[in-house]
């Protein structure tokens, strides 16, 4: 089980690896590893050019990339520490059970 | 697949929004049922919007050039059915509306149908199909999994092809298709694949919730 685990991060690894590889020495700046989100927004705008996006704005913006990231790295902090709590929930209450 | 705050008309804004508050209040009621009776399901629940939390935190790159990030969704769904997905997605995406400008307050409704709903009920009738077909638990969430979040993105495309149709819709949604769906492809893989090894993992801790949620049957715990 524990083996077929690691060979499954090992394939998403490859997954993530293999695009920056790929792309080596590409960046933001030609066009490269930018947010399909984003991309998604710039389609609307150019086939839209009458269409006012800002008629309703985010209420607040990080200001700054190192803000977003701090937040990013804040919301997968928050989920990882309450995927430890419950296996480690489950794993106290099962050896509890052994010992009794 | 996070629309932008602004870039709905408000008309599919109260579309989206509706259709997904339904849903939304259905699950809050499946939630109610699923945990009354069984102290087991609230921590495998909080678990499974805890993975949705920081999949859907993520941003991998794509073999296509460019990055998106996993849904987290399919993990949920095979646990406690779609419609309690679609509330975990409302937290994560109100996390990252508020605090990250990423989607957005009026476009929340067409979000948590795309990450909430359509993902989820597409992934769950493959889990069912294939586990009709008796494929064992951690192949079928592969699939569960990869499909759910794929189907995001393609909702995604389809909203966004309804709100803007331009001159031929087609063409329009063939647009918003290749910006989402064919980068989230080599994601939803290592998507299906996480999904998987966490599943493995409560498999092993806790097959005995699972077995009483219906997710696998007595004789497959035997199995492992």
């Amino acid at each position: 089980m524990e083996m077929k685990n690691i060979i499954l991060l090992a394939l998403v690894a490859i997954l993530i690896i293999a695009p920056l590889v790929m792309y080596a020495g590409h960046g933001e700046d030609d066009g490269y590893f930018g947010g399909s989100d984003d991309a998604g927004g710039e389609a609307i705008e150019e086939n839209n050019p009458d269409y006012d996006y800002e008629w309703f704005t985010s209420i607040w913006e990080p200001p700054s990339g190192e803000i977003e990231g701090l937040l990013f790295a804040l919301q997968a902090a928050i989920g990882a520490i309450i995927i430890g709590y419950v296996f480690g929930y489950w794993h106290g209450g099962s050896k509890a059970k052994k010992e009794e | 697949m996070h629309i932008m705050e602004g870039y709905l008309p408000p008309f599919w804004c109260a579309v989206w929004f509706i259709i997904s508050a339904v849903v939304v209040i259905y699950g809050l009621m499946q939630i109610k049922k699923a945990t009354e009776d069984n102290d087991d399901a609230l921590p495998l629940l909080a678990l499974s919007g805890a993975f949705m939390f920081i999949l859907s935190s993520l941003k991998m790159p794509s073999v296509s050039g460019s990055c998106s990030h996993p849904c987290g969704n399919g993990l949920g769904t095979v646990f406690f059915g779609p419609a309690v997905t679609a509330v975990l997605s409302v937290i994560v995406l109100l996390f990252q509306a508020i605090l990250l400008a990423h989607g957005g307050l009026t476009t929340l409704g067409a979000n948590i149908f795309s990450m909430g709903i359509v993902g989820p009920v597409c992934g769950y009738a493959v889990w069912k199909a294939l586990r009709q077909m008796n494929i064992s638990a951690p192949i079928a969430i592969f699939f569960t999994a990869f499909v759910a979040d794929l189907l995001t993105y393609i909702t995604t495309a389809v909203e966004l092809a309804l709100a803007f149709p331009g001159a031929d819709m087609g063409a329009t949604f063939a647009t918003f298709f290749g910006i989402f769906a064919v980068t989230q492809i080599p994601l939803a893989i290592a998507e299906g694949l996480l999904t998987t090894v966490i599943y493995n993992y409560i498999e092993s801790a806790r097959p005995d919730i699972l077995v009483r949620l219906g997710v696998i049957s007595e004789q497959e715990t035997g199995a492992n």
